[in-house]
């Protein structure tokens, strides 16, 4: 399984990335290579070229910005499972990179590489959804940023233009006093790609009313998504169990689903329902938990 | 291309092509057969070298692009001709192997992960080397193996009379 | 005979696997790393169509590019090599390594191109175009029996390869006066033991020495042989090299399609050919499937659980071609019993034809999923009955004293002791606390079961099953052979005259030879020489090395034992009875004269005035073992002993499934296991773990999954999942020995151990959590999407 042949230029500037990108449609970019080079060696992917921007300096590291924590792509995803703006700040992303591949795959892979991806059942794709984050793609011409609603279209297709790379993931930061989190995934093995995956964050005021939710159901279909509606109606309620198990059954009931040989569209509906619940209940729970 | 890599303490220059991974410049340009390539789709983790002391698959990195990185091979693992690390011997006392093919990988991932969590569970062990793949074990001997190398590295520099 | 494990001293003892310390640092030598200057690599063309006749190739734009070589089509192969042989008389059954004017499954290889690199040869065969005609195809074994179904091999007539019914005792009498009967079907998905190293050859011609060399990641019995008679070249033309490693094998490394096509390529082209297998090339067209079948069991029994009869259709679909999958439905009939004294058995054994890829061997043979028909069969009858499932089996199993005891088919078990090792299971596992345990998670909401299974691991090989099911074939012999030299220093070499793939089969031999010298076994080197140089051999199936190899290797250091007392009673001038051998030394039985090894070493190959008449000079011996029991050939009405050996397993899981997900999880497993005399407990262990993996493996992950388009959808490891450690328990082993009467020490196999019962026991586990909810599972691998979905099923049906 080797690839077609290509050309590999490592650029010493995201500008010369860029450039390069745009003077060859058959240019691609990688990074850490754990979702790209298994397509390469497929030869699902057939690049002309290879773009490496693993180490353009100015891809990388986590920062705090206004309101959000922004995270460059070429960022591991092992970094940033330890990093403190992480952990304190994002932590629906933090509880799940233990979920995510194995250690040697997030030694080197990256946060941008998972999001380019868009792997209908990946974890960070999932967060990205759920928290309505910001997709920051660069190109000749500048930045322009994406709403993760928009930016994931299809099974593996993101909406990153012609001759643009992503720069940056921008993770709204939540400020409500408690905040608890919850992640659930159904898998064959621990740590595949999940049949179905849910995440969610709440935050609650001091009489446990939840002031703000989000839960988000990847695996079901084309792309990983959030649940506006089931949040919407959760809110000012004290995410009770009947509460939820309404909000999240009349949510699943409108999604689309598909099949496959790993689980049937029955099996994704109703367990995204299931999981979506749990995973509620758990950051109600995480939320409680964390005021005490 | 030319790419110049750091393997195993010594350095060594290489002209590829930018499609050949790390795992087939090592066999074939380096002659170390000792990492083995199961699947070429990063799965199965026979592959597994070190970069810069963190496992990495070398199935899923093209040569061109390991220059920089300390490489460490299963062949750069044993201290001298004719002598087993602490780990590797682990493994022979437990007998944590039967065809050998998955076990370079194995000892790369235990002799990483026992540097970074040198008292592990149980269950931190079988988290460690899930991404290794064996077919011949079913893992058991495996864990006790490197229950065993946790054990002896712990007990290496103590006093015989503290090893109880 | 058997030997009291308190006398012995080696054999049974912890020792180190020797070839451990190679592979843990990275010198094993695999078919891959064999470096052979100046070759050329291949890569194939595989068929996108499960059925097509193929209009032409076109390869002028694959020829023009650099670094390419040479393509090659199957109607040139074909035209240059004799077919790949069958084992069942299906001779328009034709199969070569490329096909031949019709490609007849999905990744079928059509073409090959032989390049400078292995890169280069897939650029090369990406362009070379292949115009077909598709026509009908059938993937489905029933369909593929329907009067309608498209043909694999039109010239056969049928897809049909064998279809014969076999009935021991009396079996509509039986039926007849047993008061109660079942009927039920089971399914046994289709899956392998897929080695994480693939199958990889280098075929070297030499044409002024007439030789073709070979280097394989193999294992496969009779594989020079088949090599020569492709290949059209006498056997001693062909030198198959034992000393490769191989990387795990447990049946599936049959490659002889790949060595013919080296083969071939080397010879025309004049260069080294190299194919390694890359993982798509592996999965899709391997020829390394394991069964695929469809199993409708009827058992007549009385109200005490008593089963008399059995009728059992084995339905197997081995892809497109022949092989010698179909086997994998007679070697069974060895066993088809199970631990059990039913009276009487008929057994339907079908073997079809259709558009899937091939099936080969895997280990057991067939007989594990023969062992999950059967004990469904148990668990249902004591379902019905209302009695505890491991009383039925109790009722059931043969009893200690009733060994060697013979089976309707003709097989004499040889002994074994059942009821011990499950009260020993059971008392280990805390029996009474395992249901609490089990009855708790039920309170606490789960789905929760514990699976029991039963089974043979018959051992030693024999390959009886191949005049069974051929009655062209009349071949008895089935034979292991052990050669040792004790050199001029008196130092000790031994042979090994196959590959191994993690046996530690060097271990095994040495050990073995160290117990009846008395030797030390780490100062024995042990080699394998190549095929023109070796004695005849078998390779490791049907878990026979123990038995095999260590029986040889037993003999052979006897006969130098047997030698060594005779040269020092001539030196004593006294008879043989008169002396006593002890590690490696010779002395007179009152202990006044003593000659050492060192001695007879100068005697035998310096000082030929001093050996007794008769001796040849040098310290050689071999033996050359045919299998314990062995020898027969079936009667018309199809008994036969089959193997010599029948180990034992009783396994005991513990599985909780959450209702809402349908992923079953493996709380507890515990597993008793007797195979006589142990010779190394680590390789027995890790025999029985990796087993037990195995059969998780095919119970609830893997499957070879084709859509109803012939595709075939599990084409890598992102789809065909295999176990990681956080899928296998810690499994608790409980020994037991009965020893063989029929082995030098007593020793059984344990190669297939745990694999040949976990499936059942997993199947059996799930069906005990799912009964409160009134359904079952009839279908291997378990999907956690299809046991969710009938979970939630079930539920509606009793909460409208």
């Amino acid at each position: 399984m080797k690839p077609v042949p290509f050309d590999y230029v490592r650029p010493g500037s995201l500008e010369e990335a860029c450039a390069l990108l745009a003077e060859d449609a058959d240019a691609r970019v990688i990074a850490g290579g754990q979702s790209l080079v298994p397509m390469l060696a497929m030869r699902l992917a057939r690049p002309a070229r290879l773009v490496d921007i693993l180490r353009l300096s100015e891809l990388s590291g986590i920062r705090n910005g206004d309101s959000r924590i922004v995270i460059g792509a070429t960022t591991r995803q092992a970094t940033a499972e330890a990093h403190p703006l992480i952990v304190g700040k994002v932590p629906l992303l933090k509880i799940v990179m233990p979920w995510i591949g194995h250690a040697a795959t997030r030694a080197r892979g990256t946060v941008g590489g998972s999001i380019a991806h868009a792997d209908p059942s990946a974890e960070i794709p999932l967060v990205a959804a759920t928290l309505e984050a910001e997709i920051v793609v660069q190109d000749v011409h500048g930045q322009s940023v994406i709403a993760a609603s928009e930016f994931f279209v299809g099974p593996m297709v993101a909406a990153i233009p012609l001759g643009a790379l992503v720069r940056e993931i921008r993770m709204p930061v939540w400020t409500q006093p408690r905040i608890g989190t919850g992640f659930h995934e159904v898998n064959a093995r621990h740590s595949d790609f999940a049949f179905v995956c849910a995440a969610a964050q709440v935050g609650l005021d001091d009489q446990g009313r939840c002031t703000a939710c989000a839960v988000g159901v990847g695996g079901l279909g084309e792309y990983p998504i959030a649940l506006k509606e089931a949040a919407a109606v959760l809110i000012a309620t004290t995410l009770d169990e009947a509460a939820i198990t309404d909000a999240v059954e009349a949510a699943m009931a409108k999604v689309d689903v598909f099949g496959d040989l790993h689980a049937s569209a029955d099996y994704r509906r109703r367990v995204g329902g299931v999981l979506a619940r749990r995973a509620l209940i758990d950051a109600r729970r995480s939320a409680l938990d964390a005021a005490q | 291309m030319k790419v110049e890599l750091s393997v195993n303490g010594g350095q060594r220059t290489v002209d590829i092509e930018p499609r050949k991974t790390l795992i087939d410049c090592l066999r074939d340009d380096f002659g170390l057969t000792g990492s083995h390539a199961g699947c070429e789709h990063g799965i199965c983790g026979a592959c597994t070298v070190l970069l810069d002391g963190e496992p990495a698959r070398s199935c899923l990195i093209f040569a061109v692009q390991a220059d920089g990185y300390e490489i460490t091979t299963i062949e750069g693992v044993a201290p001298a001709p004719g002598e087993l690390s602490v780990i590797q011997d682990a493994f022979c006392e437990t007998h944590g192997m039967q065809c050998g093919f998955c076990t370079p990988g194995m000892v790369m991932t235990a002799t990483a992960f026992l540097k970074r969590n040198p008292q592990p569970t149980r269950a931190d062990i079988v988290e460690a080397i899930s991404g290794n793949i064996c077919r011949c074990t079913g893992y058991g001997q495996i864990v006790e193996a490197i229950t065993l190398a946790a054990d002896r590295l712990a007990r290496a520099n103590m006093p015989r009379g503290d090893q109880g | 005979m058997s030997t009291a494990s308190d006398r012995l001293r080696y054999v049974s003892s912890t020792r180190r696997v020797r070839e451990d310390r190679r592979f843990v640092v990275g010198k094993g030598r695999y078919a891959a790393d064999v470096d052979v200057k100046n070759a050329l690599d291949v890569a194939l063309v595989p068929s996108p169509h499960p059925a097509a006749r193929i209009v032409s190739v076109n390869a002028d734009v694959a020829l023009a590019m650099p670094g390419v070589h040479y393509i090659l089509t199957g109607d040139e192969l074909a035209a240059a090599t004799n077919p790949l042989m069958n084992g069942l008389d299906t001779p328009e059954v034709r199969r070569y390594p490329l096909a031949v004017k019709q490609a007849r499954y999905v990744g079928e290889w059509v073409v090959a191109a032989v390049a400078d690199s292995r890169a280069r040869a897939e650029d090369a065969a990406e362009c070379i175009e292949v115009d077909y005609d598709p026509l009908p195809f059938v993937i489905d074994a029933e369909s593929a029996l329907q009067p309608d179904a498209p043909i694999v091999h039109p010239s056969h007539g049928s897809n049909t390869l064998l279809d014969r019914t076999f009935v021991w005792g009396d079996v509509e009498g039986d039926f007849a006066q047993s008061p109660r009967q079942l009927s039920f079907r089971v399914v046994w998905g289709r899956s392998a033991t897929v080695p994480i190293e693939t199958f990889g050859v280098t075929a070297v011609w030499d044409p002024w020495r007439e030789m073709l060399d070979v280097w394989a990641s193999i294992q496969m019995p009779k594989y020079a042989d088949q090599i020569a008679r492709a290949m059209r070249l006498p056997a001693n033309s062909v030198r198959v090299h034992y000393d490769v490693d191989v990387g795990g094998s447990y049946g599936v490394k049959r490659g002889i399609k790949h060595t013919i096509l080296c083969g071939y390529l080397a010879r025309r082209l004049g260069r080294p050919i190299r194919l390694i297998e890359d993982r798509l090339e592996n999965m899709r067209a391997g020829d390394a499937h394991g069964p695929d079948r469809l199993f409708d069991v009827s058992v007549a029994f009385d109200n005490d659980g008593i089963v008399r009869a059995m009728k059992m259709c084995a339905l197997d679909n081995v892809g497109a071609y022949a092989g010698r999958a179909p086997f994998q439905l007679g070697k069974p009939i060895g066993a088809i019993v199970g631990p059990y004294k039913i009276r009487s058995v008929q057994y339907r054994a079908q073997s079809v034809t259709t558009n899937k890829a091939v099936q080969e061997a895997v280990r057991g043979f067939g007989q594990s999923p023969t062992n999950y028909a059967i004990e469904t069969a148990i668990d249902k009858v004591a379902t019905v009955i209302g009695l505890d499932r491991i009383e039925v089996r109790r009722r059931n199993f043969i009893r200690k004293e009733e060994f060697p005891y013979l089976i309707p088919s003709g097989t004499r078990y040889d002994s074994g002791d059942y009821h011990t090792v499950v009260d020993k299971v059971l008392a280990h596992a805390d029996w009474t606390a395992l249901q609490a345990e089990r009855d708790q998670l039920r309170r606490d909401g789960l789905l929760a079961g514990i699976g029991i299974a039963a089974c043979l691991e018959p051992s030693g090989g024999n390959s009886t099953f191949e005049p069974l099911l051929n009655p062209k074939n009349n071949t008895s012999t089935w034979m292991e052979s052990c050669r040792i030299h004790v050199d001029a220093l008196g130092d000790i070499v031994t042979t090994v005259h196959t590959t191994s793939s993690g046996q530690g089969h060097e271990t095994l031999v040495a050990t073995v030879i160290g117990e009846v010298l008395e030797i030390e076994p780490d100062l024995i080197r042990v080699v394998r020489p190549d095929s023109l140089e070796s004695m005849p051999s078998n390779s490791p199936v049907g878990s026979r090395m123990a038995i095999m190899l260590g029986g040889a290797a037993y003999h052979a250091a006897q006969k130098l034992k047997q030698r060594l007392i005779r040269i020092g009673a001539h030196q004593f001038d006294v008879g043989e009875d008169a002396v006593v051998y002890s590690n490696g030394g010779v002395a007179t039985a009152d202990g006044g004269r003593r000659l050492a090894w060192v001695d007879f070493v100068n005697i035998a190959h310096r000082n030929w005035h001093l050996l007794p008449p008769n001796t040849e000079p040098g310290l050689e011996t071999n033996h050359v073992y045919q299998v314990p029991t062995g020898g027969t050939l079936p009667t018309p009405d199809g008994r036969v002993q089959m193997y010599p050996c029948h180990s034992f397993e009783f396994h005991v899981v513990l599985i909780a499934i959450d209702p809402d997900l349908g992923k079953p999880v493996i709380r507890r497993y515990v597993i008793g296991h007797d195979c006589g005399t142990v010779i190394n407990p680590h390789i027995v262990k890790g025999m029985t773990l990796g087993g037990i993996a195995h059969g998780i493996g095919a119970a609830l992950l893997e499957e070879f999954a084709y859509d109803d388009q012939g595709q075939m959808i599990t084409q890598t490891f992102m789809d065909y999942l295999l176990p990681s450690s956080c899928e296998v328990p810690e499994v608790e082993i409980v020994h037991h020995c009965t020893p063989s009467p029929f082995t030098v020490l007593g020793q059984k196999g344990s190669g297939e151990c745990g694999y040949l019962g976990a499936p059942a026991a997993i199947s059996s586990a799930v069906n005990d959590a799912l009964r409160p909810l009134g359904i079952s599972v009839a279908k291997l691998p378990i999907r956690i999407s299809a046991l969710g979905d009938a979970i939630a099923a079930a539920r509606r049906s009793h909460n409208p």
